[in-house]
């Protein structure tokens, strides 16, 4: 099964455009990332920009609305994820555990959605929905 | 402080995921001291057992690594004392071990990090040895190196617990009988080992894709565990182009588990599948893979050239823009290389693909007297398809029957009979 690992380091929310960890965090970093690989079970991962240098796109009255970062509104943002394979929410957590995160990062552990995880209706929808796009393409 | 807070209940899952994680680095570290990889796994066991009883109190400890290799170097000399060990492993365990009494947990777990690979390698050999059946390789290595369970593996494969426990239990004494090292193959015979080794991980990833006996026609959990292995080995042996060649294979092929079963859980096969539904994330990955096989040079190697063909297939947005050509050129490179009757028939779909049903007929005409695939349902299944396609369906309702009989799998022998049912509805063949 597929876990995604988030980063949600305390603080980014309001981080200035460019902000990115110095080099003893990033050097840390890489070699945790480097264990996961080496274990096999790493799949991808990506670091994000601040929310000072997105964009949000809300839909009230049905309708896209267009806000600039950075979010006053918003507490906690990702700063990054990793996409991990494992066999147990469990192994997911010890991995996480292992991070070298600093006292302000949480790293949030959500078990990646597969089409078996819903029922036949929804299933169904969405075995049909591809086949629509490919007969209109 | 602890890795675990205190208020998250450690559990019995927990400790166990724990030891997935830990268990190939920990059994690889102490067969290199004990010389001796039944050994090695006895004093892992032992160490988690050790670490259940504890664990539970006093918390996950820092670096769980370091103490489970720790606690199995104790239990290692209590069992020294005991006289429980063979008399020659004595004083090369006895001396390496206190050598490294001293040492703190940290300096153990360093020195653990930066020659851990050299013995996870070795380890990774030693579980593939020829000496041993290719079942004992296969439950070894899930067993030793993949970190599962006999429960696990006996579930994977359908058969008893005790039937993997005991074959497990063989497969060791067979490596302790036969004295064989725990090292890495010379250059000599490197070669004939590593293919052993991506045998033994492929084969436990078919395994999963497409199993051969069973209900399920896929056991997904099979194909993560060969992946995950393909992986780490890949790491170990960034230089050799067959692994990244295999571990290309596999992810491309495991991009399409989404699209190969319907919701009843019957195969589609690849012409048919939604592509829409095959992983782009695995596709990428298996590309990326191959590329690095081919950046090694040289000719490819049995596993990248599928892995070749099966990214040719992964390259075509839509089934009608796969090209068959290059796929037919690839089957022909792979016959030259490893001909089997099973490439052959493959080179048959590409062909027919390729230049028409009525080629690939040819090539699977040449292979019906071919004893090795008397019994395999592909060949009459095959030869079905060209056959209707070419119009001659009562031949192809015949050969869709005769491919439904000898298909073990409960699911594809329906499908096949599925299709024979419609060659009876197309009515009479025309006349040829």
């Amino acid at each position: 099964m597929r876990f995604m690992m988030l980063m949600i380091p305390k603080g980014y929310a309001s981080a200035a455009p460019g902000t990115v960890p110095d080099a003893k965090a990033v050097a840390a970093m890489m070699k945790y990332n480097e264990s996961l690989q080496k274990a096999g079970i790493l799949l991808a991962l990506d670091g994000l920009h601040p929310p000072s240098m997105g964009a949000r796109v809300s839909f009230e009255g049905g309708k896209a609305h267009i806000s600039d970062g950075p979010f006053s509104e918003a507490k906690e943002v990702l700063g990054g994820y990793w996409m991990i394979q494992v066999k147990s929410k469990e192994e997911a957590i010890q991995w996480a555990s292992r991070c070298p995160a600093s006292e302000n990062e949480v790293i949030e552990i959500r078990q990646v959605q597969e089409l078996g995880d819903f029922p036949a209706d929804v299933q169904a929808v969405a075995q049909q929905y591809p086949e629509m796009q490919r007969r209109l393409s | 402080m602890t890795t675990n807070d205190m208020s998250h209940s450690i559990t019995h899952r927990t400790i166990e995921a724990v030891f997935r994680i830990e268990s190939p680095k920990l059994i690889a570290g102490l067969a290199r001291m004990v010389r001796d990889v039944g050994v090695a796994e006895e004093l892992s066991q032992d160490a988690l057992v050790i670490a259940l009883e504890q664990w539970p109190e006093s918390g996950i400890p820092d670096n769980p690594g370091a103490w489970l290799m720790a606690t199995a170097k104790h239990r290692a000399l209590d069992r020294l004392r005991r006289g429980k060990m063979l008399e020659r492993k004595h004083n090369e365990l006895g001396y390496e071990i206190e050598a490294q009494q001293e040492d703190s947990a940290q300096a153990v777990e360093t020195a653990m990090d930066d020659d851990i690979g050299d013995d996870l390698l070795r380890l990774m050999f030693t579980a593939c040895h020829p000496v041993l059946s290719t079942e004992a390789r296969v439950a070894l290595t899930l067993r030793l190196l993949g970190g599962l369970t006999t429960l696990e593996i006996a579930r994977a494969f359908l058969v008893p617990e005790p039937t993997v426990a005991q074959r497990i239990v063989r497969a060791k004494r067979t490596l302790t009988e036969a004295r064989v090292p725990f090292e890495v193959p010379h250059a000599d015979e490197r070669a004939e080992r590593l293919a052993s080794v991506l045998g033994v991980i492929y084969l436990i990833f078919n395994e999963g894709y497409s199993a051969t006996s069973g209900e399920e026609w896929m056991r997904p959990a099979l194909c993560e565990d060969a992946l995950r292995l393909g992986r780490v080995l890949a790491e170990l042996t960034p230089d050799e182009p067959e692994v990244h060649g295999l571990v290309a294979l596999m992810e491309i092929q495991a991009s399409r588990a989404g699209a190969r079963i319907n919701a009843a859980g019957e195969p589609i096969l690849l012409p048919d599948q939604d592509r829409a539904l095959w992983d782009q994330l695995l596709i990428r990955r298996g590309l990326a893979a191959l590329e690095r096989a081919q950046s090694l040079g040289g000719a490819l190697g049995p596993y990248a050239l599928q892995a070749a063909i099966a990214a040719c297939h992964a390259r075509a947005l839509r089934a009608a823009e796969t090209d068959w050509a290059r796929i037919a050129a690839l089957y022909d490179a792979l016959t030259q290389l490893s001909p089997s009757p099973v490439v052959e028939l493959n080179r048959a779909v590409a062909f027919a693909m390729a230049f028409g049903p009525a080629a690939g007929l040819e090539i699977v005409e040449a292979l019906t007297s071919e004893p090795t695939l008397k019994h395999y349902h592909l060949l009459p299944s095959v030869r079905a398809d060209f056959l209707a396609k070419l119009g001659r369906h009562e031949e192809a309702r015949e050969e869709f029957e005769r491919a439904a009989a000898l298909a073990r799998n409960a699911r594809e022998r329906k499908l096949l009979l599925q299709r024979a049912a419609e060659m009876s509805d197309r009515g009479p063949s025309p006349a040829h």
